[in-house]
């Protein structure tokens, strides 16, 4: 592959294209209301009226409103359709061409829940058809990887993305240039690229709709990274609960090999790079780096301590980079229009943009990305469009297991690392689930500690056993059966399981607790009996 | 090899740059409770008693694993560590069946001198009293999973030592059991040389030779430092 | 070093899948994983045979087979029902009322969660999260994902899959 072959791509692609596009959402979630039936009444619709000419129906990703799904876009008239039925999905052919009314519901594209966003990582969805790399390419796919190879040497790349301010996007926030640099730096006959798609924490997916809707984005990441620190092979490791992401990155790995976009000397440079998938079983400590890369080695996917950092020693012992989805997917956009441009958004310390999973009590429910820095009030608020009707928001949750529930009166506080740590919580992967007045917080910690309490993977005591009592006594305190020196210990045990465990879950695993005892401490003390 | 100086609880100490900080403190005098540690086995830095306190960093270190460094400051024995070890022994002893009173190993148990060393009077936490079983299908050896804390020392001398691989962890989190082959019992395993080394190296009176009374099983470990050692000379 | 192949177990054609998974790894310990799901994918559950399959052509042992089966929750070593019905408790359920659309199921199936019917029509499976958080309650019916579930829609149908059983 030559540039001049890449860009032959592109315009061939736009030299077909139809007048008008009519995009059929279809992610995990819009398919399981029928978008694949909608599909399909949408391209029987433009045969039957004979349109073909004019109008084409594509396959696309995540357009981000997933709560009205199916969700079908209608361009350059700028038309957004939901609740999509295979029944009423005519109807908008006919519109198009004003034979008939719409039978379809309207959803408005100048909501701010689209206007608010600022598209970096999901630039393509609900644009691209995800099976197909030349839709990738026409939006000018691998071009980044191409500038990287023919006009940047490593060190350069490394220098670019460390401007850039970007920030591990799994959750603990480190670095990500840093990263490289150390990987860059380590000796190892062979160095290893890992893509962390174990998106564990229950209410998020954003890594799912990253694979399923631009799964050649985070090839395209993987590879600049693997020529950035010396790597030629790559894995994904993509939980099994993800069947279509799986399948559709099956699919780009396939196309970009035979376009020799990864493989053996890629646009004719020195450079190899190859990418495997590794799918895992179920199991949460799996998005543990440690336990991760013990399950791509076929074991059981248990944590090990730090030191050594994968950087050194990772995959078979080999210097490993480890990124998760969403870090991987700004890469190219990093390269393509500069690390000062990713650098403008964002706070001093937090930069760029972040995808958020807004799920619970909340009138607009889906993917969103918004540059860090904006407040809770705005997202929940604005783009979320508040609580459903005659609810009264109470908390959000934000960092899954890991992290906390952030109250109502702390909602003007801004979404970057640090404040989201201050407030008792952290970034995590981007899962934030809105709970209402209905919410019971005390059952909310206890729904989260046996969560950690099932995925402690037994290695280390403090989480194997402390989980376990930590978990009793919640439940003892939900049933009205405890005292205060049941709540003491159960303070005592946060404290030791999260300052002596083994690895980020056990460490993290009271995170719940201590939060919503920070700020509900009230509705834990009316549950208890009086001291006897 | 180059030598590097620390202080470990005030003392100043000298240990060569590849050693732990628990190795340096043993060399020294200083003592800092185990249970899943084992000279001659690889460390997993999985029971936590170990933990110690090193000046410049807010977290807790495993001595097992953490290497010394010049210059370090080292604290074994504070009231914070205590605090921790003695929890981390009130829930192990909540978590399967140990009666002391009933057990082979009474008297030479590290659980139990654990417990006694950092002088732990009870237990607050609740007993699980998980139903865990007995097999004494070995002809020679049993295994009481009641008495089990999951140290892995018996996984770790088969495979690294012995080189059977008979025993390895099943599930995980608090329902976690050793196995020995496709979790069948002992007297079946095609895998177990009958080397008894598990048992001698397992620290409670969860692994133990057949015909052995309340508080007789005493383990014999003098073959792990030999065997470390004439690996060691023969590389 | 020559790899030496156990022969397959029967002469079932499903076992040439699981073999042609192992060799695309040459037959290495580290496709444990890969080659689990290969078999459960074929074969519906892990069974006794397959361990030992496995173990042989793996070179692995056998205790660390049967360690990373029982660690992770994809993977089962009993047959599963004709059909399955897997409840998503993820966070997103949970405070949009999963837990009582899972009571309903329980009520109504006559089994609890990880069980399965007598009659061997219906595994009850709950999983941790399968990200259709948007539109929860999700459950997965015969791998097919419903969103916005209610208590009756659920229990509704389960009667077809528990009738059209009969």
């Amino acid at each position: 592959m030559l540039l001049e072959e890449l860009i032959g791509i592109a315009e061939k692609q736009r030299e077909v294209r139809k007048q008008i596009c009519v995009r059929c959402c279809m992610s995990a979630g819009c398919m399981s209301s029928q978008s694949a039936e909608v599909k399909t009444a949408l391209e029987k619709a433009v045969a039957e009226r004979q349109m073909g000419d004019l109008i084409e129906v594509r396959r696309v990703g995540c357009m981000g409103l997933c709560g009205p799904g199916p969700l079908v876009s209608v361009e350059p008239n700028s038309l957004l359709y939901e609740h999509v039925t295979p029944e009423n999905a005519g109807s908008i052919i006919d519109a198009l061409t004003s034979a008939g009314p719409i039978k379809a519901e309207r959803c408005d594209p100048q909501h701010p829940f689209f206007t608010r966003q600022t598209l970096v990582v999901r630039a393509n969805g609900g644009r691209i058809d995800p099976e197909r790399i030349e839709d990738y390419i026409e939006a000018g796919g691998y071009r980044a990887l191409h500038h990287v190879l023919t006009e940047m040497q490593p060190p350069q790349a490394i220098e670019a993305i460390i401007k850039s301010g970007l920030r591990g996007r799994g959750g603990a926030g480190y670095p990500t240039g840093l990263k490289w640099a150390t990987v860059a730096k380590s000796v190892g006959k062979q160095k290893f690229v890992v893509c962390n798609g174990d998106e564990g924490d229950p209410g998020a997916f954003m890594d799912r709709s990253v694979l399923e809707s631009d799964p050649h984005s985070v090839i395209e990441g993987m590879a600049i990274a693997g020529y950035a620190i010396g790597a030629d092979q790559g894995f994904i490791y993509v939980r099994a609960e993800y069947p279509l992401a799986i399948s559709r990155l099956q699919v780009a790995i396939r196309q970009a090999k035979q376009h020799g976009l990864i493989g053996s000397a890629i646009f004719e440079s020195t450079f190899n790079f190859n990418v495997d998938i590794r799918i895992g079983a179920g199991a949460f400590v799996c998005g543990e780096e440690t336990a991760l890369m013990a399950s791509i080695e076929g074991k059981r996917g248990q944590p090990r301590p730090r030191p050594p950092f994968p950087a050194e020693s990772g995959l078979w012992g080999f210097p490993t980079l480890i990124n998760n989805v969403e870090t991987f997917a700004n890469i190219a956009p990093i390269i393509n229009r500069g690390p000062e441009w990713y650098a403008g958004f964002g706070t001093e310390k937090s930069k760029g943009t972040k995808v958020f999973a807004l799920t619970g009590k909340i009138q607009n429910t889906g993917l969103i990305e918004v540059p860090m820095g904006i407040t809770i009030r705005e997202i929940v608020e604005e783009l979320g469009g508040g609580a459903p009707e005659g609810a009264k928001l109470k908390a959000v949750q934000t960092g899954g297991p890991s992290g906390g529930c952030i109250p109502a009166e702390h909602f003007d506080a801004s979404i970057d690392y640090e404040s989201l740590t201050q407030l008792g919580s952290i970034m995590g992967s981007g899962g934030m689930v809105v709970m209402d007045d209905q919410t019971n917080m005390v059952e909310v910690a206890r729904f989260y500690m046996q969560f950690c309490m099932e995925e402690s993977c037994g290695k280390c005591v403090p989480c194997r056993a402390g989980t376990v009592q930590m978990y009793h006594l919640l439940a003892k305190i939900a049933a009205r059966q405890a005292t205060m020196k049941d709540l003491e210990l159960l303070e005592e045990l946060c404290d030791l399981v999260k300052n002596t465990s083994l690895c980020g879950l056990g460490q993290t695993a009271p995170n719940p607790v201590l939060s919503t005892l920070r700020y509900f401490r009230n509705e834990y003390l009316e549950l208890l009996q009086p001291a006897g | 090899m180059a030598v590097k100086t620390l202080t470990i609880d005030g003392k100043h100490v000298g240990a060569e740059e590849s050693e732990t900080i628990l190795e340096a403190a043993t060399d020294a005098g200083i003592n800092i409770p185990t249970l899943c540690h084992l000279d001659g086995l690889t460390n997993v830095a999985a029971c936590r008693l170990c933990l110690v306190e090193v000046a410049g960093t807010k977290k807790l270190l495993p001595s097992c694993v953490t290497k010394v460094a010049e210059g370090m400051e080292v604290k074994t024995d504070t009231e914070r560590l205590r605090k921790y070890r003695l929890m981390i022994l009130e829930l192990l002893f909540a978590e399967r069946n140990h009666v002391c009173s009933v057990c082979v190993s009474n008297g030479h148990c590290e659980l139990q001198s654990r417990a006694h060393q950092l002088g732990m009077m009870h237990v607050r936490f609740q007993y699980l009293y998980p139903n865990a079983l007995v097999d004494a299908s070995h002809e020679r050896f049993v295994v009481d999973h009641n008495r089990c804390i999951l140290c892995t020392r018996c996984v770790r001398v088969c495979d690294e030592i012995e080189g059977a691989h008979t025993w390895d962890v099943m599930g995980r989190g608090t329902a976690s059991r050793v196995i020995t082959d496709l979790n069948q019992p002992w007297g079946t395993s095609e895998s177990c040389t009958s080397c008894g080394k598990c048992v001698h190296v397992c620290p409670t009176g969860a692994l133990f030779e057949k015909g052995r009374s309340v508080a007789e099983m005493a383990k014999r470990r003098e073959f792990l430092p030999y065997l470390a050692m004439m690996r060691e000379g023969a590389r | 070093m020559k790899v030496v192949k156990p022969a397959l177990p029967s002469p079932d054609k499903r076992w040439k899948i699981v073999d042609a998974k192992m060799r695309r790894f040459g037959y290495q310990g580290h496709a444990l994983i890969e080659t689990l799901h290969a078999v459960q994918q074929s074969f519906g559950y892990l069974d006794e045979e397959a361990l030992r399959f496995v173990v042989k052509a793996l070179h692995v042992p056998p205790s660390r087979v049967y360690g990373v089966a029982t660690f992770y929750n994809f993977f089962t070593l009993k047959p599963q029902g004709v059909h399955t019905c897997v409840v998503c408790l993820g966070t997103a359920c949970y405070v949009k009322g999963a837990e009582r659309v899972l009571a309903a199921i329980e009520r109504a199936a006559g089994i609890k969660s990880g069980e399965t019917t007598p009659d061997n029509q219906l595994s009850l499976l709950t999983v941790r999260c399968i990200g259709a958080c948007a539109i929860a309650p999700a459950v997965v019916y015969d791998g097919n994902v419903s969103g916005k579930q209610t208590a009756e829609q659920a229990v509704e149908k389960l009667k077809g899959y528990l009738h059209n059983a009969a």
